[in-house]
């Protein structure tokens, strides 16, 4: 008979001599590890609660606290590691599907890391961003593939819908209810001052957001929780997400506990209820259904805003993405398989999808064989986790990226992938009220503000390495770029060459 | 050692160019002697020349010039042009032997006339069905490579300096309206004639100094359209740039100009309101022809040239003008040694055209 034990990951290091029994980290730590003994007049630990978020550790002011992993270990085994025998335990003592969250942590190739970047060379001069101009603006939408001039020989300046970014960076689809108000604000806040934009995911608008609509693009997911004429007016653009990186095929999930008071009016649900969107969207069962919904949404809207379609990064991506393209959609986002959620099955987010490197070279490959390019805009998420990766997805074809993950941690988080459990000590994933106050929305903006403008000047100086005074001239140049490390299959899909070549 | 088109090799170069306004004729030696005086930013891999108005007698006809790397190869080749085309006159293209250029292949130069049946079967326009039958020659004919394809006009080039290619190729026995002369520096030696300039489609050739940084964007976006950049030079890309906005988007050559050396969006956003919608709106539909990094090029067209510099302007590029006669040149010395006499000679500023066509229009 197995005995449901499964010993804690971490252990809570406590240095004594530091320690004043100030009961901060009691006080912070929503999991409830920590406890003041009255009896010894010290501090205790449970760290079988402990999630690793090290909210304890920021705020201890002694710093007489750190979490360490545990040495405690099964007898080695390259193939029964211990993670994977304490979840055969967790599943045979629950029947249950294991949880995580955020994007997948296993150790798969990380092809940003195994590619490089070019500068010039005597043959052309680098240029200097300090003193001159060096553009970032991007538009997204699609390209018209004939001009139109008017009557008097004028261009006809008309085109189909765009979105204009100052640099070619947005926060990708959160939706609140798997972060908080706070968050949320921070997002549209920053979005705002930022000329991006952010993206309510599937949980609808908050009223108190409307405000932010020019800089919102607004999400109709397959739960179409929270989608209303009010809602699709405001945004600026629409995602129909039919995937998301972290769990292709199947739909979003967001637990009862954290669908409370205005979560459950903004999704129109009610409290307490899970809600547990369907895998597909139950009007779409194939891409020509999918064609009437985005002339649905541009026949409610007037076509004057544009229409992403949001997939998951899967093995036959570029066949999906060319058939979007031809389907009447504005712009392509492909998320990949390192993608974040607030909530996935373990197994689909650790086992399921491809790597968006990977994605995105053949979708702008194959779009450019068939010669229809143009008709959409590429953005890629899951996971850009810094400049030189927009750098390398931009060179490789994307016009943006999404980031989610790189978001949030400016926000505070330490990537502890627990938001499933709603208890986020940091104030994001969360909607308890005590814990969602720890978020101050404004500084929250400053930081968001912060991390695009460092990732922008980084942006500028590898462009101006490159000898290149523009992003629209990095779109596509793969000439830019060469891989470390590579095979050459892996070479050939990302269309680049090796370095040293 | 790779060919030119199996690999990628940035080049140095000199440039410079020469037209009369009035369509008066200037002989070739002009041109070579201009491009002489810059000797030193050659290094003796390629050299060209391209004359406007040089064939006069058969000026309705297109004058194909063709490398072959030998007769087996040329034979296929006529056997092609006589499946599609109406060949009015064919010969060797006449060389001077000269210790300087050696290794030549076989030159030949045609003058033809898409078949009437052939070009209504293809439904296309003529020079549409001009230009894939050019690109079909050199993609598909093994030893065959046409490197001049416009009405009233020719491409001479070859592997040497720029004065001896001129000496080879007789260029004191031609006269036209316009010339552009090249004299190259790249950075290794894979000695195919066929990789010097000016690199030409129908009658748009371009000379050009610089190494682009957008190269990768531009070619991956305009290979889309039909186009095979089969020599992976800025030259040949740049020329299927302007073929693709002027000839088959129908934009001006000052708004092409404007796509591929565009003002910067500091400056876009003060313009007049009319202004500015109408340059937004080329920067975002034509986004991936934007040419960043150095260059300095000359463009010529079926009745006038045009002088573009890249929008910093990281190449040196001069203008001078004395009468109706216009002079280019990537150094002053290049213009001041055939016209020492100048009325007035400024450097254009980065992104600004001078575009300078013949009183009388095409001709």
């Amino acid at each position: 008979m197995g005995i449901n034990y499964v010993y804690p990951d971490y252990e809570v290091i406590r240095n004594i001599d530091r320690c004043i029994a100030c009961r901060v980290c009691e006080r912070q730590c929503a999991n409830e590890v920590h406890h003041y003994d009255k009896e010894l007049g010290k501090m205790t630990a449970d760290e079988s609660k402990c999630v690793n978020c090290h909210r304890c550790v920021s705020l201890c002011p002694t710093r007489a606290l750190k979490i360490v992993k545990t040495d405690h270990t099964f007898k080695p085994n390259a193939n029964w590691t211990g993670e994977t025998i304490n979840e055969v335990y967790r599943q045979a003592g629950t029947g249950g599907v294991l949880l995580s969250s955020m994007g997948n942590p296993k150790n798969y190739p990380i092809y940003w890391d195994k590619i490089l970047i070019n500068a010039s060379q005597v043959t052309n001069p680098p240029i200097d961003p300090l003193r001159e101009p060096m553009e970032t603006r991007t538009f997204l939408g699609k390209k018209p593939l004939d001009i139109k001039r008017n009557a008097d020989g004028c261009f006809d300046t008309n085109l189909p819908p765009q979105l204009e970014l100052s640099v070619p960076i947005m926060f990708s689809a959160m939706s609140l209810g798997s972060i908080s108000y706070n968050a949320h604000k921070s997002l549209a806040v920053a979005a705002e001052k930022l000329g991006i934009f952010y993206n309510t995911g599937e949980g609808g608008l908050h009223e108190d957001f409307y405000q932010y609509g020019k800089n919102t693009i607004v999400q109709i997911a397959s739960g179409r929780f929270g989608v209303h004429k009010g809602y699709l007016n405001t945004g600026a653009a629409f995602e129909i997400k039919m995937g998301q990186g972290a769990k292709p095929g199947i739909g979003g999930h967001l637990p009862g506990t954290k669908i409370v008071g205005d979560i459950s009016r903004t999704r129109m649900i009610p409290e307490g209820a899970d809600a547990i969107s369907p895998a597909p969207h139950h009007d779409i069962y194939s891409i020509e259904d999918l064609r009437q919904l985005v002339f649905s949404l541009k026949e409610a809207t007037d076509y004057k805003k544009p229409v992403i379609v949001k997939i998951a990064a899967v093995h036959n991506v570029a066949a999906i993405a060319s058939g979007i393209a031809r389907s009447g959609a504005d712009i392509i986002s492909i998320d990949g398989y390192r993608g974040g959620t607030g909530a996935a099955p373990t197994r689909i987010r650790d086992s399921v999808g491809i790597p968006i490197e990977l994605a995105l070279a053949s979708v702008d490959e194959r779009l450019r064989q068939e010669g229809i390019r143009g008709n959409v805009s590429i953005v890629v998420g899951g996971s850009i986790r810094n400049s030189a990766d927009i750098v390398k997805a931009i060179a490789l074809g994307a016009d943006a990226v999404y980031i989610g993950t790189s978001a949030l941690l400016a926000l505070g988080c330490h990537l502890c992938r627990s938001c499933h459990d709603g208890k986020c000590n940091w104030g994001i994933a969360t909607q308890r009220p005590d814990l969602v106050k720890r978020l101050n929305p404004e500084i929250g903006a400053e930081r968001l503000v912060n991390l695009v403008h460092a990732w922008e000047h980084e942006i500028k100086e590898m462009l101006g390495g490159m000898g290149i005074n523009s992003i629209e001239a990095l779109k596509g140049n793969r000439l830019m770029l060469r891989g470390i490390g590579l095979n050459q299959k892996e070479l050939e899909i990302l269309g680049i060459k090796h370095a040293g070549e | 050692m790779y060919r030119e088109g199996e690999v990628r090799i940035p080049s140095g170069c000199a440039i410079s160019g020469i037209i009369s306004r009035k369509g008066k004729n200037i002989c070739g030696d002009l041109a070579v002697k201009s491009i002489s005086i810059m000797h030193d930013r050659s290094n003796g891999l390629g050299g060209g020349f391209a004359g406007y108005g040089i064939y006069p007698q058969y000026k309705d006809f297109y004058a194909l010039h063709i490398f072959y790397e030998g007769n087996s190869a040329r034979e296929e080749c006529e056997r092609f042009l006589d499946r599609h085309f109406d060949v009015i006159n064919l010969s060797k293209i006449p060389v001077r032997k000269t210790s300087k250029i050696t290794n030549e292949p076989l030159i030949w130069r045609y003058f033809v006339t898409p078949l009437p049946t052939k070009l209504t079967d293809s439904q296309l326009e003529e020079k549409e069905f001009v230009s894939r039958s050019v690109i079909k020659i050199n993609t598909l004919i093994n030893g065959a490579y046409v490197f001049s394809s416009g009405k009233n006009m020719g491409v001479f080039k070859a592997v040497g300096f720029p004065e001896d290619v001129g000496e080879f190729y007789r260029l004191d026995e031609y006269e036209g309206y316009a010339w552009t002369a090249h004299g190259r520096y790249p950075t290794n030696t894979p000695g195919w004639w066929g990789g010097a300039h000016p690199f030409a489609m129908l009658d748009f050739s371009i000379v050009h100094n610089g190494e682009i940084s957008s190269y990768d964007a531009n070619r991956r976006f305009i290979e889309m359209f039909g186009y095979k950049c089969t020599l992976q030079t800025d030259t040949e890309v740049i020329t299927y740039i302007f073929d693709y906005l002027v000839r088959k988007q129908g934009l001006s050559l000052k708004d092409a100009s404007k796509v591929v050396s565009a003002p910067f969006w500091s400056k876009i956003d003060k313009l007049p309101q009319d202004e500015k919608e109408k340059l937004t709106y080329l920067r975002n539909v034509y986004s991936s022809l934007l040419i960043t990094g150095p260059f300095s090029i000359i463009l010529g067209f079926n009745g006038g040239l045009i002088a573009l510099n890249d929008r910093l302007k990281l190449r040196s590029m001069v203008i001078g003008e004395k009468d109706d006669v216009v002079y280019i040149s990537s150094e002053e010395s290049a213009i001041r040694i055939i016209q020492p006499n100048l009325d007035k000679i400024w450097s254009p500023n980065g992104g600004e055209p001078v575009i300078i066509t013949l009183e009388g229009g095409a001709v």
